[in-house]
């Protein structure tokens, strides 16, 4: 099938829909986008109507995030909100044995069937598909595209942190904001990229979230994992992070950068596996060591604030699978999905939504296929795995997760607490350093 | 005073404690979903009956969630509940098993705290079993008496409702006796609960029983002690545990009246997603029924019939239907009724009114038609039998001789086809998970306490139908409880489940997208079509305007008798029915009994039905050997050819002793490979068993996902069997992230679950903890790294393997395996060109290589032989073909091959496709759409057949006769 293709020339014409998965990341990579001249708007659209799209134009046996994504894409086209002469759409691809990586082509057909055969789709990935592409990935893209990855995950971890135990509602959420705009700043300048920049920016983020007052009280500790559109997209998961701040949890959900390296380390074990370049196995291995550097920078920044804790390193993440799933199950999310909840296990954190699309097929595996294993290991823990498609009910998911919540708290109630709930806030006195700060924080 | 409320799915139940925590009140009611207002009541009640206001109050169960948050009112998760109130009441208890409404639970206390339920399917619950008494037309209570009076088990589906009905039905309509049935269900919700649930964990200890179904159905009790071995207590109040556990959990006291106020207050609070109304105004309603009152049959009595009767019956799932015309084509004659599970009386009946009110009744034809088609033609001796498919063509085409398009949806099933130059060109028929039909708007039309007329009624003038999705069932009674709890009226129910039924029969089965995807000539029937909601939702969600006939529901049985005219018309002028007469009839005995069918691995459960005149029937075979035909011809089976070529490899002993592979998923292909290799190594390889029922519930227990497909679950089997070998003592089945390179797509992946399920087994299955699990990752497909990688595995696990031993073996692996695909190939070029001496439809079932497993295939291949077709396999023509452009990602080395046997087959003007698949196949999802696709532009009908656990060929064969129907077989 011939589809139209994303020319070079569209860059200057053409506004670029993205559809929404992880809020945050997706904020800073929206601003990358606008500055290396792509009109690009990240999609707000939801409601039934978006999965009514989807489950029109996409094979309804198709996984949920397929539907949701295209489903919203649709809705976005027929919406009436875009000049559908200059409208193109961007979609991920991530060249697995996965279904997902189809995605793109079934929200081509599905276009086609809707009466949008004309509208441009462009491909996101890095595995070299669809090389005749107009949109061109430069280094300096690429580069902003990586920070903003990890200033993404500094960001939700320790907002998730803080928000639970905070004093006033919001100033968490305000930092965010606030660090979207600096951060999005600092790149427009060419800054914010280098590793030196990005360890000081990592310093600084640290430094204003230990700023937030806070009452440190226990609560329950979730942590959140499974395939990566459900895991983060509250469209997905029907506000699973929210659902859960309301139980009064403290959420955990890994961050996108494991995501990414896991990628990597894939090239590398599939060629230690079955044969393959070396060059590229050793490219692959110098990768992981260059965000290695970075990582560790990020992780001391958090450490040195007593106030916060700071996430486990990709190579400790990824020892966590060491005996429990073959490195080599590289579909979906794969070993690191095994690995992630081990890890939660490992850092006291018992409780795990483990959150897939309904049939998803690599989680067949390393979901739902090792709880068992991972609950000989770890007898305390206490997951759940739901299910999410069109037609699963709220009212049913959150029963089970309730389920998992009961258990929780009623262990919460006999166990010693968490050190660091226990323990009093310690109070700043000095101002935050924050440059332009409107927010509440700063105002002490 | 301690109030605890569960308010479940279907029921509430109160209890009351004082303070010594005695039960002093106790109440159990069905809610008929009228949740807010039943409980608000019954909060008020309790305080007349309590003379007390003022008591501490808990709430719990799925129905009281939303409300009980609202209102502020302590809620605690209904599995917890029942846990509190066990370690109160019953200390010792080890396993509580719960089943419920829509939920079934298994909590272990002991020996590590586990609580498990069901996901979100509400297979084999309380809701389910309801369901299949409705279908046997027996009360709950009758249905349980009849159980205690079994004889023998079938086997029915035990994971999802919507299966085990499509097992039920074919039962009923072949005169299975109803106390073996109903034996049969309660094993199957057992088996569910059992194998869905405890995933491998074994339920020992003391086990009790919670909830109603097992506290009302002695015969439902006794099946979960004989699948558990041991004998479990049903305590004093297991209906209540969950209620008690709320009353003791709470901690907060209240005033009853304003908790009832609330609760009040909060009946109008919500809100649900809505669509428009269907109709705006009374005028729109009139306009639309005066079109459609346009739509008629000429019709007259059966007194001043003139001539010879053709008659017409339709033997449909839910209804029996009789149609009878005259010579000048009038309906002079129609019955319409429910179906009661045995069609056999009802046509009798019927006949027998007929030849009472016209005692001296020619008939030139009798045809039947519809699930009881072979029972009725066989009992009353009819002359013709006709697929449902066509009998409906033929009646639509009667009607509208333009027509584009024909939707039926009758009380079980759906079927849509696309007409072409006169002829059926594609045949969409519901799938086993989806039957949003007729029987499903009854169901809830019965929950809600009002008959199917008035609960259609109801949705016409809905001012907001509710927006229910398009999926199964079982998510739908939940999507109803949960807009019932969001304030929707029964009239916005009743309309938002005419609009899903509309929706599933266009998104899911038909998946179309716009009116002009139809046609222009639409014409809808069966007897859902009836439901004037149901009409109007199908205009108003695709824009056009259709015929609905005045005899919708008749559609079967009129075309039955149409066709069977044709064909009399054919054999002269003085043709007469065989038909029984009067007399015949009068005399007319029938008896059923059955039988287990032993002529093959298959084990069919076979009805014998007998009729007076030494007429026979047999029901529920997959083949023609118990019927004793005697097939004249050999029949052209790739399957069996390539079961036999598997077959050939047996172990040869070696030096190096016994290697088991389990005989599942990808190593139905390459057990030509690994066999070979490691015989070479002087290793004896040993496989697992053909796979039977009894092989699948023996690894049942150790599924960790209840909706991975039926192929990967057997593995569980397979690999239970190897491992109840002591002289096995080695296991080898590796992860392969890759197939073999073909150069026919894009890449050459295997699937995740086949590529992975090894991780499973190692994670799941205990029964290979004293075994050497061989569960590495393995490429093969690049044949010089092989050797080297895998020597290093090998050296894992045995010493003294040299490199060079492995190249020998590797070498001699990968040509054993290439001849295996020569060999498959040569077969098929043979069957090819004796199938076309022979003048025989070709029919290319391309699917997986471990679609060949009796089991997974359910003797699909037998079938499709006995109607007289050749069966070549897949990867007999792929390679005539390349590789394909396509329009998604070709990453898969099977699927790849699927494109390019499509691709070949559409330039066959002999051949055709049918695309096996399994069922929760998600990669399939990408695959059929494409298949379809290059099927079309070869001007070829694409047939799908589902396959799961599931054991009927019911549906199966109406596709397969409705194809070869359709190309003139």
């Amino acid at each position: 099938m011939e589809y139209p293709k994303f020319t070079k020339e569209m860059k200057a014409t053409h506004t670029i829909l993205i559809p929404q998965m992880a809020p945050i990341h997706f904020g800073l990579l929206k601003n990358v986008f606008l500055q290396a001249g792509y009109r690009v708007q990240v999609l707000a659209n939801q409601g039934p109507s978006v999965v009514a799209t989807g489950l029109k134009y996409v094979h309804n046996d198709t996984c949920y995030p397929a539907l949701l994504v295209i489903g919203q894409m649709i809705d976005a086209l027929a919406s009436g909100n875009y000049d559908l002469e200059h409208t193109a759409l961007m979609i991920t691809q991530t060249g697995g044995g996965c279904r997902a990586s189809n995605y793109i082509h079934l929200l081509r057909k599905a276009l086609v069937k809707a009466g949008y055969g004309n509208i441009p789709v462009v491909s996101l990935n890095f595995s070299g598909l669809e090389k005749d592409s107009g949109f061109a990935m430069t280094l300096p893209m690429l580069r902003k595209m990586v920070a903003a990855v990890f200033y993404g995950d500094e960001l939700m971890l320790l907002a998730n942190q803080i928000r639970p135990y905070e004093n006033r509602p919001g100033d968490a959420d305000h930092l965010v904001q606030y660090w979207t705009t600096i951060l999005s700043e600092d790149f427009a300048a060419g800054h914010g990229i280098a590793r030196r920049e990005m360890a000081a920016n990592f310093d600084r983020i640290a430094h204003s979230f230990a700023h937030i007052r806070t009452t440190r009280v226990p609560k329950v500790k979730v942590g959140v994992v499974g395939e990566i559109y459900v895991k983060y997209s509250p469209l997905g998961n029907n506000r699973l992070e929210q659902f859960l701040a309301g139980e009064d949890c403290e959420v955990t959900v890994p961050g996108l950068l494991g995501f990414l390296l896991y990628c990597v380390a894939n090239t590398s074990e599939t060629i230690r596996l079955y044969g393959g370049s070396n060059v590229l196995r050793f490219g692959a291995e110098k990768l992981l060591d260059w965000f290695a550097v970075r990582e560790h920078d990020m992780i001391n920044a958090i450490g040195n604030y007593p106030e916060l804790r700071a996430p486990a390193a990709f190579s400790e993440t990824m020892e966590c699978a060491d005996g429990m799933i073959g490195y080599g199950n590289k579909m979906g999310e794969g070993w690191l999905l095994t690995a992630e909840m081990v890890e939660l296990q490992q850092h006291g954190v018992d409780n795990i939504v483990c959150a897939q699309p309904f049939g998803c097929l690599p989680n067949h595996i390393c979901g739902k296929g090792m709880m068992n294993k991972i609950r000989a290991a770890y007898p305390d823990a206490n997951i759940v795995a739901i299910d999410y498609d069109p037609s699963a009910t709220r009212v049913n998911q959150e029963n089970r997760i309730k389920l998992m919540l009961s258990m929780a708290k009623e262990k919460l109630r006999n166990q010693p607490a968490d050190p660091w709930q226990s323990k009093p806030a310690s109070e700043y006195s000095d101002p935050l350093p924050l440059r332009g700060f409107a927010g509440t924080v700063a105002a002490k | 005073m301690k109030i605890g409320l569960d308010i479940g799915s279907t029921t509430i139940k109160c209890v009351v404690l004082d303070n010594n925590d005695c039960i002093v009140y106790q109440s159990y009611e069905r809610h008929y979903s009228h949740i807010v207002e039943k409980s608000a009541a019954l909060v008020r009640k309790l305080h007349e009956t309590l003379g007390d206001s003022h008591a501490v109050l808990g709430i719990s169960g799925s129905a009281g969630m939303g409300f009980a948050n609202a209102c502020e009112l302590p809620f605690v998760q209904e599995v917890f509940a029942t846990r509190v109130a066990a370690s109160r009441f019953s200390p010792d208890t080890d396993v509580i098993i719960e089943l419920g409404g829509e939920d079934a639970k298994i909590l272990f206390l002991t020996g590590g705290m586990d609580v498990r339920m069901n996901g979100s399917c509400a297979g084999g619950t309380g809701a389910f079993i309801d369901q299949m008494a409705t279908l046997l037309k027996l009360s709950a209570d009758e249905m349980n008496e009849a159980a205690l009076h079994s004889e023998k088990r079938y086997t029915i589906a035990s994971r999802c409702g919507v299966f085990a009905k499509t097992d039920v039905q074919p039962l009923l309509n072949q005169g299975a006796k109803k106390e073996d049935i109903a034996a049969s269900i309660y094993a199957a919700v057992v088996n569910q609960t059992i194998a869905g649930l405890a995933q491998g964990r074994p339920i020992e200890g003391n086990v009790m029983y919670l909830g109603g179904p097992i506290t009302f159905l002695s015969a439902l009790k006794n099946s979960f002690d004989e699948a558990l071995g041991l004998t479990g207590t049903l305590p004093q109040n297991s209906l209540y545990y969950v209620a008690l556990g709320a009353a003791l959990y709470s901690d907060k006291a209240f005033d009853l009246d304003d908790v009832a106020e609330k609760l009040e207050h909060y009946s109008a609070a919500a809100d649900f997603v809505c669509n428009p109304p269907l109709f705006a105004n009374d005028a729109e309603y009139e306009n639309f029924r005066a079109r459609h009152a346009k739509a008629t049959v000429p019709t007259g009595t059966l007194a001043d019939a003139r001539g010879a009767l053709d008659i017409g019956i339709d033997a449909g799932s839910t209804t029996v239907k009789l149609a009878a015309l005259d010579e000048a084509g009038r309906l002079v004659y129609q019955s319409y009724q429910p179906n009661s599970g045995n069609p056999v009386p009802l046509v009798k009946a019927v006949l027998e009114d007929l030849y009472r009110q016209r005692p001296d009744l020619v008939v030139r034809s009798a045809t039947a038609t519809g699930y009881g088609e072979e029972i009725i033609k066989n009992a009353f001796s009819l002359d013709y039998g006709v697929v449902e498919t066509v009998a409906h063509f033929t009646a639509a085409k009667h009607f509208l001789p333009e027509v584009d398009f024909v939707i039926d949806i009758g009380g079980q099933d759906m079927k849509c086809f696309k007409v072409d130059h006169g002829a059926i060109s594609d045949i969409y028929l519901n799938e086993a998970c989806s039957s949003g039909c007729g029987s499903f708007l009854q169901t809830f039309a019965e929950a809600l306490g009002v008959s199917v007329p008035e609960f259609a009624k109801l949705g016409l003038f809905a001012k907001r139908p509710v927006d229910l999705g398009s999926r199964c069932t079982v998510f739908m009674n939940s999507s109803v409880k949960q807009a019932q709890k969001d304030g929707a009226s029964i009239e916005d129910i009743s309309a938002g489940l005419s609009l899903s039924v509309v929706k599933n029969a266009l998104y899911k089965v038909i998946r179309t997208t716009s009116p002009e995807d139809l046609g222009r000539n639409i014409v809808v029937q069966g007897g859902t079509f009836y439901n004037e909601a149901v009409l109007r939702a199908f205009e108003q969600e695709m824009g056009v305007e259709v015929i609905r006939p005045a005899i919708a529901g008749l559609m079967g049985a009129y075309g039955a008798a149409l066709y069977g005219g044709a064909r009399a018309a054919q054999q002269g002028k003085s043709t007469r029915s065989s038909l029984l007469s009067a007399a015949d009839l009068a005399a007319f005995t029938h008896q059923a009994k059955s039988f287990t069918c032993n002529g093959c691995g298959n084990h069919c459960q076979l009805t014998l039905n007998e009729f007076t005149g030494g007429r026979r029937f047999i029901s529920g075979n997959r083949c023609e050997k118990p019927l004793k035909t005697g097939v004249s011809q050999e029949p052209l089976n790739m399957f069996a050819y390539k079961r036999s070529l598997l077959a050939a490899y047996q172990p040869v002993s070696g030096p190096r002793g016994k290697i088991g592979l389990p005989m599942g998923l990808n190593m139905y292909e390459l057990l030509p490979f690994w066999h070979t290799f490691f015989t070479r190594l002087g290793f004896e390889v040993v496989t697992s068993p053909a796979s039977n029922r009894a092989l699948y519930l023996s690894g049942q227990g150790t599924i960790p996902s209840d909706t991975v497909c039926f192929p990967a679950k057997l593995m569980h089997g397979h690999i239970a069997a190897l491992a109840a070998r002591d002289d096995v003592p080695v296991i080898f089945y590796p992860c392969m992230s890759y197939n073999i390179d073909e150069d026919l797509g894009d890449n050459h992946y295997n699937c995740p679950v086949v590529a992975y399920y090894p991780e499973v087994i190692a994670a799941n299955c205990r029964c290979i903890a004293s075994k050497t699990f061989i569960g590495d990752y393995i490429g093969i497909h690049y044949p010089k790294v092989f050797p080297h990688k895998m020597t290093n595995v090998l050296t894992k696990y045995f010493t003294g393997i040299s490199l060079a031993e492995v190249k020998t073996a590797a070498k001699a692996a990968y040509a054993e395996y290439d001849a295996y695909l020569a060999r498959i190939r040569a077969k098929g070029t043979e069957m090819i060109d004796e199938a076309r001496r022979r003048n025989m439809p070709i029919l290319v079932v391309a699917g997986r290589p471990y679609h060949l497993d009796e089991e997974t295939g359910h003797g699909i291949d037998q079938l499709i032989c006995s109607h007289g077709a050749a069966l070549i396999s897949e990867d007999a023509v792929y390679d005539r073909a390349g590789k394909v452009e396509v329009n998604v990602l070709n990453q898969w080395t099977y699927h790849s091959r699927l494109y390019a046997a499509a691709s070949y087959v559409a330039t066959q003007p002999d051949m055709n496709l049918v695309q096996l698949v399994s069922f929760g196949c998600g990669v399939d999802a990408v695959t059929t759409d494409e298949v379809k696709e290059i099927l079309h532009r070869g001007g070829k009908i694409y047939t799908q057949l589902k396959i799961d656990e599931i054991t009927n060929l019911g549906a199966v064969n109406i596709r397969l006769r409705s194809l070869l129907a359709a190309i003139g077989r």
